[in-house]
């Protein structure tokens, strides 16, 4: 089943009185469940591509479907809505809330965004602090957890609302390898246990080798004669 | 919202010295405007019972055009008795109105047979104009044995008065007068009391019994220059006024013309352009307090969405949407004002306390020996916590929509 799909989509920035383009007429599909990654130089779109995936950006031609819903057609308040109720995140530099504690930075989507009553609320958190091997760490602020503990932390806020779709912008770029790897390996895991599509942009040859699709990013466009299909790594 | 107030405050707490400092400046702002609300009322309503309840009376009733020419005393603008009774009619049935006094007013000449001034005279009845008046006692600074009883045949003088003319209580003296037919006319007076002088018109005259000014001036029967009136409660002047100058205001002349004038305290005493003045005081602090809270609360929620820019654009990718943020930055903003304003008021009301334990010390014009008792209402306190409180989310109103409307890229892209 495809979870999303892209038909010869482009976006070009302007910079000034210069037209930049960034995505150059990509194609691609993503089936749910899988395990993919945008690999690229700085510049390729790699970002670019994520952001547009996840209705934070739209193409300014071709067209971006995401779970059945076209990405340009939405409002700001309804893609933020389609974000909070479909999508994941989790960023290069962890991002999490500095007031918040982890318990309450994974409880964050569920109760600012989808408003869940308190009950269904802690069992989910709880159950992904376990998952992610944070629970003992609930009720530390980020500034007191290390960069791979607070990236867990990010993995699990991305989970907690059960997303079709996670993004992931280069989610191991801050960490160090023995890290990254626990990293990697946690949110597999959590793809097979949860069923979660993650997407992720990355120019971490470690991370590449462990991911199941790759598409390559060269200056916009899909390199290696992949454009359209998965290709297994 | 319980989530939103508790996100919000801890952001406070997060920049705790900018939080504090901010506070801070709010606070001195609310115990500036709680100081001077406090003084500056405790001095008007000071000096407003001192010359209403010493001299003048809450409102005043005369014959028309005897107020323009008020300096004079004219005696030819006498209320006739049939006036005075008219008047005196309406005042027993307005209500709200507790007492009122007949005065005879004239201009004469005191001597002591040895040195003679010029005078000017009050001819009351002295229960009704205790009654109205009641301030009059507690200027009475050497007075009868037995209370501040005026009766025919005497007289109390104006401390100067009596002070340049070496006049003591238990001396005799003659008032001079010429009546409004134009023959001269004396009577002999004791003195029996000495009046501290006060601020305004009406502050140095001196008083005698209603019946000695009615021969005096061979008034048969008697006329009265004034009809001195007090309220019961001092909020309901302005509506005695009108309801007394409307039931008098039928009362026309030949040619049409009101034959009464009806003035509150405000119209006769120039004391009521320094009471204008206190209160054009009051606007500017405030003024100055609406400044000191939008620019304390726009500086802190300024830096704090432009600090806090990524943490806004990670909330937005999370799905927060933009209302919500909205709702976070003004709650911060509201949390912020109530902090500064709960500090500064009770510092204020701490302050004013006990100011109003000590007392202030104060001299104004003849009243030199002023003391304040600053005292602000429940309202008053309400007013300027409410007011403080909407200037705090009026100040994160704009930063507050600038966050919400971050773009969600561009913030997350901020370093």
């Amino acid at each position: 089943m495809s979870l999303t799909s892209a038909e010869n989509i482009t976006k070009t920035y302007t910079m000034g009185e210069v037209q930049v383009p960034a995505i150059r007429g990509v194609s691609f599909q993503l089936q749910a469940g899988s395990f993919v990654s945008f690999v690229g130089p700085s510049g390729s779109g790699k970002t670019t591509l994520l952001n547009m995936l996840g209705c934070l950006d739209h193409p300014d031609s071709g067209r971006l479907t995401v779970l059945d819903t076209e990405v340009a057609g939405l409002s700001r308040r309804a893609a933020a809505a389609f974000r909070g109720r479909h999508l994941g995140f989790i960023f290069q530099d962890f991002n999490l809330v500095p007031v918040l504690t982890a318990y309450e930075n994974v409880e964050y989507p569920l109760l600012v965004v989808q408003r869940r009553p308190e009950a269904e609320r802690r069992q989910r958190v709880m159950e992904l602090l376990e998952a992610v091997g944070m629970a003992e760490h609930r009720d530390k602020r980020p500034g007191q957890l290390s960069g791979g503990q607070k990236q867990r932390v990010a993995v699990a806020r991305a989970l907690v609302t059960h997303p079709a779709l996670v993004l992931a912008d280069e989610p191991t770029a801050n960490l160090d390898s023995v890290t990254s790897q626990a990293i990697v390996e946690l949110m597999k895991r959590m793809r097979d246990t949860l069923g979660t599509t993650f997407v992720f942009s990355t120019h971490d040859t470690h991370l590449v080798e462990q991911i199941e699709t790759v598409y390559h990013l060269v200056d916009g466009r899909i390199q290696d004669g992949a454009e359209g299909v998965s290709s297994d790594a | 919202m319980r989530e939103i107030l508790r996100i919000a405050a801890r952001n406070l707490l997060r920049y705790r010295r900018r939080t504090a400092l901010a506070s801070l400046l709010i606070a001195v702002g609310v115990v500036s405007l709680l100081l001077f609300l406090a003084v500056g009322g405790a001095f008007k309503s000071t000096m407003i019972e001192s010359i209403t309840g010493s001299m003048m009376g809450h409102i005043q009733v005369h014959h028309r055009g005897y107020v323009a020419s008020l300096d004079t005393l004219p005696l030819n603008l006498q209320l006739k008795p049939p006036q005075a009774r008219k008047i005196e009619g309406e005042l027993e049935k307005t209500p709200g109105i507790e007492a009122y006094s007949k005065r005879i007013k004239f201009g004469g000449m005191y001597s002591n047979y040895l040195e003679t001034t010029n005078i000017r005279v009050n001819g009351v009845m002295p229960e009704r104009e205790l009654a109205t008046c009641p301030g009059i006692a507690d200027r009475l600074i050497d007075g009868p044995a037995d209370g501040p009883t005026l009766r025919p045949g005497e007289i109390w003088l104006p401390k100067l008065l009596a002070d340049g003319l070496k006049v003591k209580p238990g001396d005799e003296g003659v008032i001079i007068a010429t009546n409004n037919d134009g023959s001269v006319n004396g009577v002999s007076l004791k003195v029996t009391g000495i009046l501290e002088s006060a601020t305004g018109p009406g502050g140095r005259d001196a008083y005698i019994h209603f019946q000695d000014a009615a021969e005096l001036l061979r008034m048969e029967p008697p006329e009265v220059s004034e009809i001195a009136v007090r309220v019961a409660h001092f909020g309901q002047v302005h509506a005695v006024h009108a309801a007394l100058a409307g039931a008098l205001a039928g009362e026309v002349n030949q040619k049409g013309k009101p034959v009464f004038e009806v003035h509150t305290w405000e119209k006769l005493h120039p004391f009521a352009n320094v009471a204008r003045s206190v209160d054009l005081v009051t606007r500017f602090m405030l003024v100055v307090l609406v400044a000191v809270v939008l620019v304390a609360v726009v500086n802190v929620m300024m830096m704090a969405v432009y600090e806090r820019t990524r943490e806004i654009g990670t909330m937005a990718a999370l799905g927060t949407q933009p209302s919500t943020i909205l709702g976070l930055f003004v709650t911060e903003g509201l949390l912020l004002g109530a902090l500064g304003a709960a500090a500064g008021l009770v510092l204020g009301l701490a302050a004013v306390y006990t100011m109003n334990l000590v007392g202030v010390s104060m001299a104004f014009g003849q009243n030199t020996d002023l003391i304040l008792r600053p005292t602000v209402t429940i309202g008053q306190v309400a007013v300027v916590a409410g007011l403080v409180m909407a200037l705090a989310v009026l100040g994160s109103l704009q930063p507050a929509y600038r966050a919400s409307r971050l773009d969600p890229i561009e913030a997350l892209r901020h370093v």
